[in-house]
């Protein structure tokens, strides 16, 4: 009987305590969006962590926007030429680009890359005492340190989405065109035909600024929030990756139903 | 590192993202086709418009002069009626062109196809095309050649 009561307690004690956390971060995220406006003055902050957070980024975006494209193409090219089709393969590729996998790839290689980077550079902060030392010299650690990288993350986004999508068509092209011998102009011709500049590039668009909203969230939240030991910088950092993924993922299926359903 | 190479590889950064969305915009999405969009207004009724949807194409002699812009059920004369738009440099259709659903290839999308007649006069901006071919079902021509073979057979 006891053993029951223990773990009925157990199981209290963490739903209030995710409760908890959930509010923590939408209070949270409610202290950082006033202190934007001060990255009105201090634009450098902003440069600075657009250079981490983005450039440094870039690498693999690139790298995995060429490979998708390329694989795209080469399964398409599969799945289409049985029926003729295969001046299609630039439609299915661009489309599943602009919609899906540009907006989603992104947000998941960001968390990982960018995302995880952020909750360890303010976890340690916080272990090591900075932000508390921050408070005492009267800055605000949230104007200061969170604001900017917050910022940051949301802007770079989606122009790292977007670059992903280029590098995946130009990767599609070079297989399509110049390996698998399709015509270069039906290429582009069958894309320009079916693809709509607002309903496909636009809502991709909106999809990836929403995830790299939702993603640098945690990010910085997870950070600020951690347990400032080695350990507890260890689990935010894994929080950050598995819950920014699950969120993302969770997300693209609300948006698409929202965005795509007709 | 020190802020100049940092506000280099930003502004590197910043600017391949845009032309990154620029070259999407232009290359692959019909934003090209956005600016003459304002072509003028022809409708046309049919009996049946098979699977021709809004943004299908419409086409004369295989080349796009236009796009489907609005479906709509004419109960009255119980049809479908199908307003497109025509790109203002095509402006010299007859007035008894005929419009035809074609489907490209087997199972390919649908789309108008423009047929000019012979008249002197041009369609203008609301005029109806007179002579119109409805969609081909392949369902119905597969069931009335399945019909003319039993006629045969008895």
């Amino acid at each position: 009987m006891m053993f029951l009561i223990d773990k009925l307690q157990s199981l209290g004690h963490k739903s209030l305590s995710s409760v908890q956390r959930l509010g923590r971060g939408h209070v949270f995220l409610l202290q950082v969006l006033p202190a934007m406006e001060g990255m009105l003055f201090r634009p450098g902050l902003l440069i600075r962590q657009m250079y981490s957070v983005g450039v440094l980024t870039l690498l693999i975006i690139v790298v995995a926007g060429l490979f998708v494209g390329m694989v795209m193409a080469l399964q398409a090219y599969y799945a289409l030429v049985d029926f003729g089709a295969e001046d299609s393969v630039s439609v299915m590729l661009v489309l599943s680009l602009l919609r899906e996998l540009g907006p989603v790839i992104t947000a998941l290689l960001f968390a990982g890359r960018a995302g995880s980077a952020l909750t360890a550079e303010i976890g340690l902060m916080k272990a090591t005492e900075q932000l508390s030392g921050m408070e005492m010299m009267a800055v605000n650690p949230i104007e200061r340190v969170i604001a900017p990288r917050f910022l940051a993350g949301f802007l770079s986004m989606p122009l790292l989405a977007a670059i992903f999508s280029a590098i995946g068509v130009m990767g599609g092209y070079i297989v399509a065109v110049e390996l698998l011998g399709l015509d270069a102009g039906a290429f582009w011709s069958q894309a320009v035909a079916k693809v709509d500049l607002y309903h496909d590039l636009g809502n991709g668009m909106i999809k990836s600024a929403v995830f790299g909203f939702v993603v640098v969230w945690i990010a910085v939240f997870e950070g600020y929030d951690c347990v400032p030991t080695s350990d507890g910088l260890g689990r935010a950092t894994t929080r950050t990756v598995v819950h920014s993924s699950l969120a993302v993922l969770g997300l693209d299926f609300v948006l698409t139903a929202l965005m795509f359903s007709e | 590192m020190n802020t100049r190479t940092i506000e280099i590889a930003v502004g590197l950064f910043v600017a391949a993202g845009m032309a990154a969305l620029f070259m999407l915009a232009m290359k692959v999405s019909n934003l090209a086709t956005y600016g003459c969009s304002e072509g003028y207004v022809i409708s046309a009724r049919f009996d049946n418009i098979g699977g021709l949807k809004v943004r299908s194409p419409v086409s004369a002699s295989g080349v796009r002069v236009g796009q489907v812009v609005a479906i709509e059920y004419d109960s009255d004369g119980y049809e479908a009626r199908v307003s497109m738009s025509i790109d203002p440099q095509y402006d010299k259709f007859p007035v008894d062109t005929a419009a035809s659903i074609m489907t490209s290839g087997l199972l390919g999308e649908q789309f108008v196809g423009l047929q000019p007649g012979a008249e002197e006069e041009f369609l203008a901006a609301g005029s109806e095309i007179e002579l119109t071919q409805s969609a081909l079902i392949l369902e119905q021509i597969i069931g009335q050649f399945l019909y003319s073979m039993k006629d045969e057979e008895s």
